[in-house]
C-alpha cells in the first residue's frame, strides 16, 4: 500500500545529502558542458529565419518535397514531417538582403503547390522572424528569467531568512540549468513557448520549495529539541506526501497537454515535465541541504524578539 | 477557542458573497457557450456611404437572388452583419457581395459570436481569441528611421540652397554629411555670417555650428527629430489603416509598438500574399490644375480627351478633367492636419510644404487665383496572379481625385483646404495627404501566420487537453481524497469558470499557450487543496477531532498557499512584462488563474466543506 507508505515516514533524507549534492553537481556539470559544447538548438524565435508548416490532403514523401524546394531555389531548407505524414515543416535559415524574407513563405507555398501532387497543399502556419527581433527576444528572455529569479529571491528573503532564500534560489537555478541542459543534451528545439515553460518551472520550483521551507520554519519554532538536520528531516517527511501529490497532479495535467495539446505544445510540455520532476527532487534535497551547509540554526528562524533588537548597540 | 459546533461555519453573508461571485462568473462566462457563426461584415468605404435598412434590404435581395441561405442580417451602427450556418455559404456570399456592391463597400469575413444579442447588449462578450486560435496574420513592421532622417536632411539641402539663392548669398557647396547634418561651405567668412543669420531666421529649427574654416553645419534639433519620427510612424500607421480597410478585415489591429514599430494583426486573413502586396503598396500625390475649358462629362462620355488634359475619376466615380502638367508632387508635403477654419468655422485641412514645394506652389498658383486645383492620389500596387500555372507579378496603378478646391489666393508654404462637407471628410483627406507625402521606408521584421483550419485545430486540441486534464485530475483527487476530492473538483471547475469569466470581461487575448496556462493552473489550483487535505489528515493523525482538524488544516495551510502562489505570480508577471504575443497570453491566464484559484480553492472549497460538515458531529472523516 503505497498510500500508507507516504505517511509517518522517517526517511533520513539528509543523510544522503552529500551523495545528492555530488549527483546534482555532476548532472549540472554535464548540463553546462553540453550547453558549452553542443549549445542550444534555438528555435526560430531566437535565430530568426522562416518556418512554414504545410498541410497536404494526402501523405507526402519528404524527399519529393526537398526536391521541389531545391528546384525552386530553396536548397538550404530543412524539411521534416510534423505530427503526421500529411504535415510538412520547412525551415529556412535567415538570409541577408538577397531574398525578401517577407515574401519567402508565399514563394515556398507557391512552389509546393505548383509541384506534382501539391495542388491541395495549404498553409497551416508561417512564421518569419527578422534577425534583430531574434536578438531582442534572446536578450529579453534572459532578462525575464533573471528578473523572475531576483524577484523571487527578494520575496523569499523577506519572508524567510537569507540561508533559506539562498537554498531556494540554489534549488531553482539547479532546476533551470537542468531543464535547459536537457534541451541542449537532446538537442530539442528551444523556442519562446519553451522559454515560457522554463519561467513557469522557476515559479513552480519555488512554489514546491517554499512549502518544504514553510514546514522547516514551523518546526524550528515548534520543536525545542533536535539538531537542524533532524528538524529538516522531520519537515521533509511531513511534507513528503504533499510534495509528491502536488507534483503528481501537476505532472498529470502537463502529460495530458503533451499527448493532447498538439505538436505545437510538445516543447512546452517536455520542459514542464522535466522541470516538475527535478523541481520535486530539488525542493527535497537542494534547498534544505544548501541551507544546512550554510549553517542555518533555530535562532535564525525564531521571530525576532524586541529585546534582542534593543540590545544592539 | 470556539467549540467544535461553531467551528467551520461561515456567517450567511459569506456564503452569499461566494454565491454572488460564482453567479457573476457564470454570467460572464456564459457567452462562451454559444460558439461562433461564420459571418460577412459590410461597412462603408467612406463616411458618406449609408448603411441603413434600405441597404439591408438590398443585400437581402442580392442574397436571395443567388439562393444563399443565411441565418439573419443584423444592422449594428455603421455595419451590417450577415450570419451563415456554414463557412462555404459565407465564402460564396462574400465573393458575390464584393462583386455586386463594388468599391463603395468593404466586405469582410468575420466570425461573429452566436450568443443571443441581449448578452452582447449587456456588454457580455466571449473571450477574445488570439490569431493562433482563429487564424490570421500578424506582422511586426519597422519604420526605417535612419532613412527618414536622411530624406528630411536631403530636403533641407534643397531648402538651404533655395534660401541662400533667394537672398543672394554666395556659397561654395551644400550637401548632406554621411554621419548626419547638412554642411554648407562658403568662399569667405562674411558670406558665411550673412548666411548664418538668414538661416537662423528662416530655418530656426536647425541648430548651427561652425565646422571647418569656412563651413557651417546645420543639424536637426532633438525635438524636431522626435517630431519627424513620430510623424513618420503615424504616417505609416495611417497608410496601413487605409490599406487594411481595402483588404476587408473585420477586426484589424494596427498599433504602435515602441518608438519605431507597428504591429498589424489581421484575423481571418487567408491570403497572406495578397495582404503583403496591399500593405506594401506605395502611394504618391499629385497636385494638378483643373481643365476649366472643356466639359468634363462630355469628355468622359465621348472619350475625346483634350490633348493637354487627362481624365480622372473622383471618389464617387464622377469624371474629372485635369491638366497634364503636374504642379507639385506629394513628396513636397511636410505635414497635413485636419482642423477648423478660423474664419468660417468649417472643417479644413492645413497643409505644410517644404521650401522647394512652396516655391513651385507659389509659381503655379499666382496666375491661377479663382481656378480649381485637384489632388490626385496614386497608389502603386503589385498583384500576383496565376497565369497558365505560372505565377506572375504585375504592377498596376490606381489613380483617384481625392479633392478639388478653388484657389482663393496665391498659395505658398502653408495653405488650407476648406469647403469640406464634414470633419470626417477633413480627417480622411488629411490622412490621405499624409499617406501620399514623402514615405518612410517600412520593413516586415516578423510575421506569424496561422491558417484558419490550423487555428480551429489548435482550439480543438487546446480544449480537449483542458477537458481531459480536468477529468484526470478530478478522478485522481476523488480517488485519493474521497468526498473532499469531489469538493476540490467542484472548486477546480469553479476556478475554470471564473478564469473564463475574467478573461471574457477583460477581453484579454486567449492564445494556445494561454490554454496551456489554464491547464497548468488546474494542476496548481489543486495544489492548494492537496496542501489543505494533507494538513487535515496530519491533524487527524495527531489525534485531533474531525472538526478541529478541518479548521486547523485550512488555517495552517493558508500561509503556505499564499507563499507558493505569490512566487509563481512573480514569475508570471515577469513573463508578462517581457513576453510577446502568444507568450503574453500564457502569462495572462497563469496570473489570473493563480488569483482565482486562491479564491476557489481556499474560500470556495472551505464554504463547501463548511456547508457539508460544519456544525455536525463527526466521528470519522473520509479524507
Amino acid at each position: 500500500m503505497w498510500r500508507l507508505s507516504l505517511y509517518n515516514t522517517s526517511i533520513n533524507f539528509l543523510r544522503w545529502r552529500k551523495l545528492a549534492m555530488a549527483w546534482s553537481i555532476i548532472v549540472l556539470l554535464i548540463a553546462v558542458g553540453s550547453l558549452l559544447v553542443r549549445g542550444m538548438n534555438l528555435g526560430l524565435d531566437f535565430t530568426g529565419g522562416t518556418v512554414i508548416e504545410v498541410q497536404y490532403p494526402q501523405p507526402v514523401e519528404i524527399p519529393k518535397v526537398r526536391e521541389t524546394l531545391a528546384k525552386a531555389g530553396f536548397g538550404d531548407a530543412q524539411t521534416q514531417h510534423f505530427g503526421t505524414s500529411h504535415d510538412v515543416l520547412i525551415r529556412i535559415p535567415p538570409h541577408g538582403e538577397q531574398r525578401n524574407a517577407a515574401t519567402l513563405s508565399n514563394d515556398v507555398l507557391h512552389a509546393l503547390q505548383g509541384a506534382e501532387g501539391g495542388a491541395g497543399a495549404a498553409l497551416a502556419r508561417a512564421e518569419f522572424v527578422g534577425p534583430q527581433v531574434g536578438r531582442e527576444l534572446v536578450e529579453q528572455g534572459g532578462l525575464a528569467a533573471l528578473g523572475a529569479l531576483a524577484g523571487i529571491l527578494i520575496y523569499v528573503m523577506f519572508r524567510f531568512e537569507w540561508r533559506l532564500a539562498v537554498g531556494t534560489i540554489a534549488a531553482t537555478v539547479h532546476d533551470v540549468i537542468f531543464t535547459v541542459g536537457w534541451f541542449s543534451l537532446f538537442q530539442l528545439e528551444f523556442d519562446l513557448t519553451v522559454l515560457a515553460a522554463v519561467l513557469a518551472v522557476i515559479g513552480y520550483s519555488v512554489n514546491d520549495t517554499v512549502v518544504v521551507l514553510d514546514r522547516i520554519r514551523e518546526n524550528f519554532r515548534k520543536r525545542r529539541k533536535g539538531s537542524p538536520e533532524e528538524i529538516m528531516n522531520v519537515s521533509i517527511n511531513e511534507t513528503l506526501s504533499r510534495t509528491i501529490m502536488t507534483s503528481f497532479v501537476t505532472l498529470l495535467s502537463v502529460i495530458v497537454m503533451y499527448f493532447f495539446g498538439g505538436v505545437v505544445m510538445h516543447g512546452f510540455s517536455i520542459a514542464m515535465i522535466v522541470g516538475i520532476v527535478v523541481g520535486t527532487y530539488s525542493s527535497i534535497y537542494i534547498a534544505s541541504a544548501s541551507a544546512l551547509y550554510l549553517g542555518v540554526s533555530r535562532e535564525d528562524l525564531l521571530p525576532k524578539a524586541k529585546e534582542t533588537a534593543d540590545d544592539r548597540p | 477557542m470556539p467549540t467544535p459546533h461553531t467551528l467551520n461555519q461561515y456567517p450567511w453573508w459569506k456564503y452569499s458573497l461566494i454565491g454572488l461571485v460564482m453567479l457573476w462568473g457564470l454570467i460572464f462566462a456564459l457567452p462562451n457557450l454559444f460558439g461562433e457563426d461564420p459571418a460577412v461584415q459590410i461597412s462603408g468605404a467612406r463616411a458618406n456611404i449609408p448603411i441603413d435598412t434600405a441597404f439591408q434590404s438590398r443585400v437581402a435581395a442580392l442574397l436571395d437572388t443567388d439562393r444563399l441561405s443565411h441565418k439573419r442580417l443584423e444592422l449594428e451602427g455603421d455595419r451590417l452583419l450577415i450570419r451563415f450556418s456554414d463557412p462555404e455559404e459565407q465564402l460564396k456570399a462574400a465573393d458575390i457581395l464584393k462583386d455586386q456592391l463594388g468599391r463603395d463597400y468593404i466586405v469582410a469575413l468575420n466570425l461573429a459570436s452566436a450568443a443571443p444579442r441581449f448578452l452582447h447588449a449587456l456588454g457580455l462578450n466571449p473571450m477574445y481569441l488570439g490569431l493562433d486560435l482563429r487564424g490570421g496574420v500578424h506582422f511586426l513592421m519597422q519604420v526605417d528611421m535612419e532613412a527618414t532622417i536622411k530624406q528630411i536632411e536631403d530636403s533641407y539641402v534643397e531648402e538651404v540652397r533655395a534660401q541662400l539663392r533667394s537672398e543672394k548669398v554666395l556659397y561654395a557647396s551644400v550637401g548632406r554629411v554621411a554621419t548626419g547634418g547638412v554642411q554648407v561651405e562658403f568662399k569667405d567668412a562674411a558670406e558665411r555670417d550673412k548666411a548664418a543669420s538668414i538661416l537662423r531666421k528662416n530655418l530656426s529649427s536647425l541648430q548651427q555650428s561652425e565646422s571647418g574654416p569656412l563651413g557651417l553645419k546645420l543639424t536637426l534639433g532633438e525635438r524636431e527629430i522626435k517630431e519627424k519620427r513620430d510623424f513618420a510612424l503615424q504616417q505609416n500607421i495611417t497608410t496601413l489603416r487605409n490599406r487594411v480597410n481595402e483588404l476587408g478585415v473585420a477586426e484589424p489591429i494596427i498599433q504602435q509598438q515602441g518608438s519605431d514599430r507597428i504591429v498589424v494583426q489581421l484575423p481571418g486573413v487567408q491570403d497572406t500574399a495578397r495582404a503583403k502586396e496591399i500593405l506594401g503598396a506605395t502611394a504618391t500625390l499629385e497636385f494638378r490644375l483643373a481643365d476649366e475649358e472643356n466639359d468634363w462629362n462630355q469628355a468622359a462620355t465621348t472619350s475625346r480627351i483634350p490633348i493637354n488634359s487627362r481624365l480622372y475619376k473622383d471618389r464617387q466615380g464622377r469624371p474629372v478633367l485635369l491638366q497634364k502638367r503636374v504642379m507639385l508632387t506629394g513628396d513636397s508635403i511636410v505635414d497635413a492636419a485636419s482642423g477648423l477654419d478660423q474664419q468660417s468655422g468649417g472643417p479644413a485641412v492645413f497643409v505644410t510644404l517644404d521650401g522647394k514645394g512652396a516655391k513651385r506652389m507659389e509659381d503655379a498658383t499666382k496666375d491661377n487665383v479663382g481656378k480649381r486645383m485637384a489632388v490626385v492620389f496614386i497608389e502603386n500596387k503589385t498583384e500576383t496572379k496565376r497565369v497558365d500555372g505560372e505565377l506572375k507579378k504585375s504592377a498596376y496603378t490606381v489613380e483617384e481625385v481625392i479633392n478639388i478646391a478653388t484657389i482663393r489666393d496665391r498659395l505658398s508654404r502653408r495653405f488650407q483646404i476648406t469647403g469640406l462637407d464634414s470633419t470626417r471628410e477633413a480627417r480622411d483627406l488629411a490622412l490621405l495627404l499624409r499617406a501620399g507625402a514623402l514615405v518612410s521606408p517600412i520593413e516586415i521584421i516578423e510575421e506569424r501566420t496561422v491558417g484558419p483550419s490550423a487555428g480551429k485545430e489548435n482550439i480543438a486540441q487546446g480544449f480537449r487537453a483542458a477537458a481531459i486534464a480536468l477529468l484526470v485530475i478530478a478522478a485522481f483527487m476523488t480517488w485519493r481524497y474521497k468526498s473532499f476530492g469531489l469538493i476540490a473538483t467542484a472548486a477546480l471547475a469553479a476556478n475554470v469558470v471564473l478564469l473564463i469569466a475574467v478573461l471574457s470581461m477583460l477581453q484579454a487575448t486567449l492564445t494556445l499557450p494561454g490554454i496551456a496556462g489554464i491547464v497548468l493552473t488546474m494542476g496548481m489550483a489543486v495544489d492548494a487543496n492537496v496542501l489543505i487535505y494533507e494538513r487535515i489528515r496530519e491533524e487527524l493523525r495527531n489525534g485531533n477531532s474531525p472538526q478541529t482538524a478541518i479548521h486547523a488544516g485550512f488555517d495552517r495551510a493558508f500561509d503556505t498557499i499564499l507563499d507558493s502562489n505569490l512566487t509563481t505570480l512573480i514569475a508570471a508577471i515577469m513573463l508578462f512584462g517581457f513576453g510577446t504575443g502568444p507568450i503574453k497570453g500564457f502569462a495572462v491566464t497563469l496570473s489570473i488563474g493563480i488569483v482565482t484559484s486562491m479564491f476557489t480553492a481556499v474560500t470556495g472549497s472551505r464554504a463547501l466543506v463548511n456547508l457539508i460538515y460544519g456544525g455536525r458531529k463527526l466521528q470519522k472523516l473520509a479524507v
